[in-house]
């Protein structure tokens, strides 16, 4: 008897730390962010978390494609970090974000990328249609927001039609990325942000021209469906609105201009 | 039908006839070595064969990459004599899924041939028949169910490749997309149609490779 009556107290004092301890632990505030966020949010992350103590973040990184789908079928997600506006539209078509949440938060911009060894000799756009057997990555357009981009560049001036052949599409803009680096294809449409990341192993050519792609703007918004509906809009009000994150933004090499 | 849907099929099929028949010819080659044969190296030669199926996908392209690479241990040679690379070919899939099926093949028709009963090879040699006349007259059609098995099996992981095949292949419309890789970009890009009637078609046919593949082995062996 005695040590059935052990056994319970034990077992009832062990679920009264478990449960009590549920109620310290933060809350943890889940982002889906758009793959190009990557570094400059893993930067941001801990000075949120410093000035709101309460919450964690961790993040779902993918394409932004890809994400907007998972949101949309029900995937957890609190704050949806977008590389373009359009799927951020195609979620709230959907009812998936929160009404006025949404904010534009950062600017990027596109350029043009080779090894740092440049084995096809490429100088510029102009070079990509040249060697019939050049191989040129992009995003996926469908998918990628940086392949759309990549997409809207090349028909601009005119390099589609004549390139599609040679095209490698990536899954997401740092796959593109990361074949280009490797040297498996010869040229690559990348963010500017993302040249930046691996500056020791690839070659910014050249921007692309202004107005040949639509203004690349980062718009995040809260999900309707998540149960931290405050906390998720303070940290989109943190992105768009502290200076430390807008100096960490830029640091990453994303512009600021037309953000509010 | 679309035709983009009509080459996704076509391609998935080429890809994994192809790979099954060398499959088909590796795998046997090296199940008899591990079965038959005793010498140094053979348990690393297992292993070998073997992670394929055990490392996730992703795992094997990204070998693929680093030995086939144009920057590769035998890519790298390959693209500076002839300046052509297998990255996002579409034997670039072939190979992919060659080496995932591979250990399928191996392990069944090794475990096939270690059930054959060596007295009868045994005396196959007394009656002066040679180790390859043994092999194709004794050995092989004694194994048959376990090779009928394991080809199965390969073509159904051949056809089925995605992980390996998307980094090496890459995804490249009517060159190297495949019925899964199509099936994950029209899903990725919101092609809802287009993925409904690939995944629809993805399933009949492996429904159908395996009641024929179900029949055969039971009324044939």
């Amino acid at each position: 008897m005695l040590y059935k009556t052990k056994v319970v107290r034990t077992i009832t004092i062990l679920l009264a730390v478990l449960l009590y301890s549920n109620g310290v632990y933060a809350e943890e505030l889940l982002v889906s962010a758009a793959m190009s966020l990557k570094n400059v949010f893993e930067e941001i992350a801990p000075i949120y978390e410093q000035q709101v103590p309460d919450v964690t973040v961790h993040f779902n990184f993918g394409s932004s494609g890809a994400l907007e789908k998972q949101i949309e079928a029900g995937a957890p997600a609190d704050v949806f970090a977008s590389a373009s506006q359009r799927f951020m539209d195609m979620l709230e078509k959907e009812n998936g974000i929160t009404p006025g949440s949404c904010r534009h938060f950062a600017q990027n911009s596109m350029v043009l990328i080779v090894p740092r060894d440049n084995p096809a000799n490429i100088n510029g756009f102009n070079d990509l249609g040249s060697g019939n057997r050049n191989k040129i990555c992009i995003g996926n357009p469908g998918s990628v927001p940086a392949g759309r981009y990549a997409k809207e560049v090349l028909q601009n001036m005119n390099l589609y039609q004549k390139i599609q052949k040679n095209l490698i599409m990536g899954e997401h803009v740092r796959q593109v990325l990361d074949y280009v680096a490797r040297g498996e294809v010869d040229a690559g449409i990348v963010y500017a942000t993302d040249a930046r990341i691996r500056s020791k192993e690839v070659k910014v050519l050249s921007a692309a021209p202004r107005g040949s792609h639509m203004d690349i703007f980062y718009p995040a918004a809260v999900v309707s469906s998540s149960q931290l509906q405050k906390q998720a809009l303070d940290f989109v009000e943190f992105l768009s609105k502290h200076t430390q994150a807008k100096e960490l933004l830029q640091k990453h090499g994303f512009s600021l201009i037309g953000i509010k | 039908m679309e035709s983009s849907v009509l080459f996704s099929i076509g391609l998935s099929i080429q890809v994994a006839v192809i790979a099954t028949f060398f499959v088909v010819l590796v795998g046997i080659g090296i199940a008899y070595l591990l079965a038959m044969k005793n010498f140094r190296g053979k348990i690393l030669l297992d292993v070998i064969c073997t992670l394929p199926l055990v490392m996730p996908p992703s795992v094997t392209g990204y070998y693929l990459i680093i030995v086939f690479g144009r920057n590769g241990v035998l890519g790298k040679p390959v693209y500076e004599l002839t300046g052509w690379s297998i990255m996002f070919t579409w034997q670039a899939a072939v190979l992919a899924s060659f080496v995932v099926a591979l250990p399928l093949m191996i392990r069944t028709t090794r475990a096939a041939l270690e059930t054959v009963d060596r007295d009868l090879i045994r005396v196959s040699y007394t009656l002066g028949r040679s180790e390859l006349e043994t092999f194709f007259k004794i050995s092989l059609p004694l194994a048959k169910r376990g090779i009928y098995a394991g080809t199965v099996l390969s073509f159904a992981r051949a056809m089925g490749e995605f992980g390996a095949t998307i980094m090496v292949a890459g995804n490249i419309p009517g060159r190297t997309d495949t019925m899964p890789i199509a099936i994950y970009s029209c899903a990725g890009s919101g092609d809802w149609q287009k993925a409904h009637i690939l995944a629809a078609i993805f399933t009949v046919i492996s429904a159908l490779f395996l009641l024929a593949a179900n029949r055969f082995s039971s009324s044939s062996v």
